[in-house]
């Protein structure tokens, strides 16, 4: 199958309007690991044949690290340049991978002037599944014990907890809870803007806290449904030197793993 | 003791201690209202956060037993507090137990389901107390608790456990003047014949053996004892931690209801922003005074945010679930509230004493919260999650930052590197935007 991944521009061109919006984001469009989240999300979009386009090279940061580091004025710069850039594109629903896009472009761009249908990828997963759309069967994930860590930005920020949780269970995987899930979710680190720069000086590093965590669950699969989690999660995993036992993979990636795509 | 003599001492009691609360109630409003105005009536949570979180106590059965233990206390306080209007229409009329002779036989079911609560308090506080000082609960041991905060803990439950003891020792020596009703006609007429009560009954036994004019120095010291502790709790919480039994109300009413990933829009900013990309035309009006953007002392925060800071009680959950605080950062969002609510009564009394220069001396910023506490905050929303009472440390925290990062330039070089990538490269990373797409050639070689 040869993977389609047309941009909003050309769609327009020929005088098309995309179904959905999939915002990539930067992480998803710069950093390794996670441009391997994008592509699972891509070959699934290209299954179930939905008519979707990116942005391409005109995606820019949403502007949320600068808004949570206390830089007003660079947040307003890119939420306004992106909400000039979508509305011309006369954009009505967005699917995003990274929980950060999801909650500034969900929450805070509509007070700017930019109102979108937005939805995070676990969301529109589950979606798809229920209504028959997407079919799983779960693969070489059945029965296996996967625990799923709890994105802040998609748990207390927007009560987003059962989505990423039914599709570990359409997986016929057996989900493991940590003993901080849901609203009592431990934070990763990375959140407003620490991703960005090094800790304060402590006693410990909150991914290796949470690490520990899912360790102790005993799964197999740490999954995970944000960038910053992923880089968290997986240098936790790293410094454990648990990277044979145990591997930390997105949403997207359990379902296109599970179905050979 | 000549009745009018104790009524007079009552009144004058009651007097001196209304004029108190009344006094502190004026000044923590006028405090308050230091914070800016402009909370958006339609965001937020009204009588249904109220209810929940305030009325019904929600959050603290996130631990269950407390959450019983803490609830007795409450219905204890309210429901004991009708017994307090007896005791006040009685001190100051010179009656006893007045409303025994309208309620018959109502009156003792009323007095026994009392002091079943008061056993509930009293036993709940005893436990609070151990919890407090013998189990090894580390946030009620964090650097900000010592000192006076744990003492004021401490003073607290103590004081309930004594208002507790004086009301049981008051019914069962009253008890036992009921009988002796044959000794005099004082003791006939001043003791009405209720009958013992549910709790109380057990310390009859202590009081038996004193003769009727000792009884009667017990019964009124307890009385006294009872009624001028809490007239000064009232005052007393109006100083402390405690204020929480009133501000919960309020505080909840205000929380904010949208999502609570969202932070509050700098309009200020949007308008210049604007001019900026062209979208919007320079009106040639001088903006309007924009005092400084973000927050560097309480009068930058909103009134909601010193309410907030008054509604605090130190419990500590917030620190608690605070990614980094568990990992040993300085970081501790209770710290954050006990520093605002410190720093507004500093501004209070300054005002009050007509001193000048209260608002450059000593800020909030710098002086009470320090750059590094703001800085290890991941804006993971546990602490207002955890909140009992809708306190939202993180919107203090996210205004500090705006200060440091606008006013100040102060944001550590690193953050200073995301800023200069996301402005020129459009991503928080020094990529250039032309390598954005690129995953999708990777994707087409995949196949």
């Amino acid at each position: 199958m040869t993977m389609q991944v047309p941009t909003i521009a050309e769609m327009k061109a020929k005088g098309e309007n995309p179904e959905i919006l999939f915002w990539v984001g930067c992480a998803g469009s710069f950093d390794d690991r996670y441009k391997r989240v994008t592509i699972a999300f891509i070959k699934i979009l290209n299954k179930i044949g939905v008519k979707f386009a990116v942005l391409g090279p005109e995606e820019s940061c949403t502007g949320d690290p600068a808004r949570r580091a206390g830089n007003e004025f660079l947040f307003q710069m890119q939420a306004l340049s992106n909400i000039q850039l979508l509305n011309s594109y006369e954009v009505k629903k967005i699917v995003t991978a990274c929980p950060h896009c999801f909650n500034t472009i969900k929450n805070e761009y509509p007070e700017l002037g930019g109102n979108y249908d937005v939805v995070h990828h676990s969301s529109y997963l589950k979606e798809l599944i229920a209504s028959g759309k997407l079919k799983v069967k779960g693969g070489e994930f059945k029965g296996k014990k996967i625990t799923y860590h709890d994105s802040c930005y998609l748990g207390r920020a927007n009560n987003i907890y059962e989505a990423p949780r039914d599709l570990i269970e359409a997986l016929d995987a057996d989900l493991v809870e940590m003993k901080r899930c849901k609203t009592k979710g431990l934070c990763c680190g990375a959140g407003g803007a620490q991703m960005f720069k090094d800790a304060e000086s402590g006693e410990k590093e909150v991914n290796i806290e949470r690490i520990e965590e899912a360790i102790d669950t005993k799964a197999e699969v740490v999954a995970a449904g944000c960038p910053f989690c992923m880089t968290m999660l997986s240098d936790g995993v790293k410094n454990k030197e648990k990277e044979n036992s145990v591997k930390v993979l997105d949403l997207a990636e359990l379902i296109a793993i599970s179905e050979s795509l | 003791m000549v009745n009018w003599i104790q009524q007079a001492l009552f009144l004058g009691t009651l007097i001196v201690a209304t004029w108190i609360i009344f006094k502190r109630f004026k000044f923590i409003k006028r405090n308050i209202l230091l914070g800016k105005k402009g909370i958006d009536k339609d965001k937020i949570g009204g009588w249904k956060t109220t209810l929940l979180l305030a009325f019904g106590q929600k959050k603290m059965f996130d631990k269950p037993l407390v959450g019983i233990m803490h609830l007795i206390i409450y219905i204890g306080f309210v429901l004991i507090n009708i017994e307090v209007l007896e005791i006040v229409i009685d001190g100051i009329t010179g009656s006893h137990r007045v409303f025994s002779s309208y309620l018959g036989s109502f009156y003792p079911f009323l007095i026994n389901f009392f002091e079943i609560l008061a056993l509930g308090v009293l036993v709940s506080c005893v436990l609070f107390l151990t919890r407090r000082n013998i189990l090894n609960i580390s946030r009620f041991k964090k650097p900000e608790m010592k000192g006076w905060p744990t003492k004021d803990a401490n003073i607290i439950l103590i004081w309930e456990v004594a208002l507790m003891l004086a009301l049981f020792t008051m019914n069962a020596t009253d008890s036992i003047l009921q009988n002796r009703f044959a000794e005099s006609s004082y003791v006939a007429s001043h003791y009405p014949r209720v009958g013992t009560f549910a709790i109380s009954q057990f310390f009859i036994p202590i009081f038996s053996g004193l003769d009727t004019s000792a009884l009667i120095i017990v019964e009124r010291v307890a009385w006294w004892v009872h009624i001028i502790g809490i007239l000064s709790f009232a005052v007393y919480i109006t100083f402390s931690k405690h204020l929480h039994i009133f501000l919960a109300f309020p505080n909840s009413y205000f929380a904010k209801s949208s999502s609570v990933g969202k932070m509050q829009n700098m309009d200020a900013v949007t308008k210049e922003v604007k001019i900026m990309l062209g979208m919007q035309q320079d009106d040639g009006q001088t903006p309007q005074e924009v005092e400084t953007f973000g927050a560097k002392d309480i009068f930058d925060l909103s009134w909601k945010n010193l309410m907030d800071a008054y509604s605090c009680t130190e419990c500590g959950r917030c620190t608690a679930v605070c990614p980094a605080n568990i990992t040993g950062k300085k970081l501790s969002p209770r710290k954050i509230m006990m520093d605002t609510r410190d720093r507004v009564e500093e501004v209070g009394k300054k005002i009050d004493q007509k001193k000048e220069g209260y608002k450059e001396e000593n800020i909030l910023y710098g002086n009470y919260i320090s750059k590094e506490e703001l800085m290890a905050c991941t804006t993971c929303n546990a602490c207002v999650e955890a909140c009992p009472v809708s306190i939202d440390p993180l919107d203090i925290i996210l205004q500090l930052r705006r200060y440091i990062a606008m006013e100040e330039s102060g944001t550590p070089p690193a953050w200073n590197a995301m800023f200069t990538n996301i402005e020129n490269n459009a991503a928080p990373w020094a990529f250039a935007p032309t390598e954005r797409f690129k995953w999708s050639e990777d994707l087409s070689q995949d196949n």
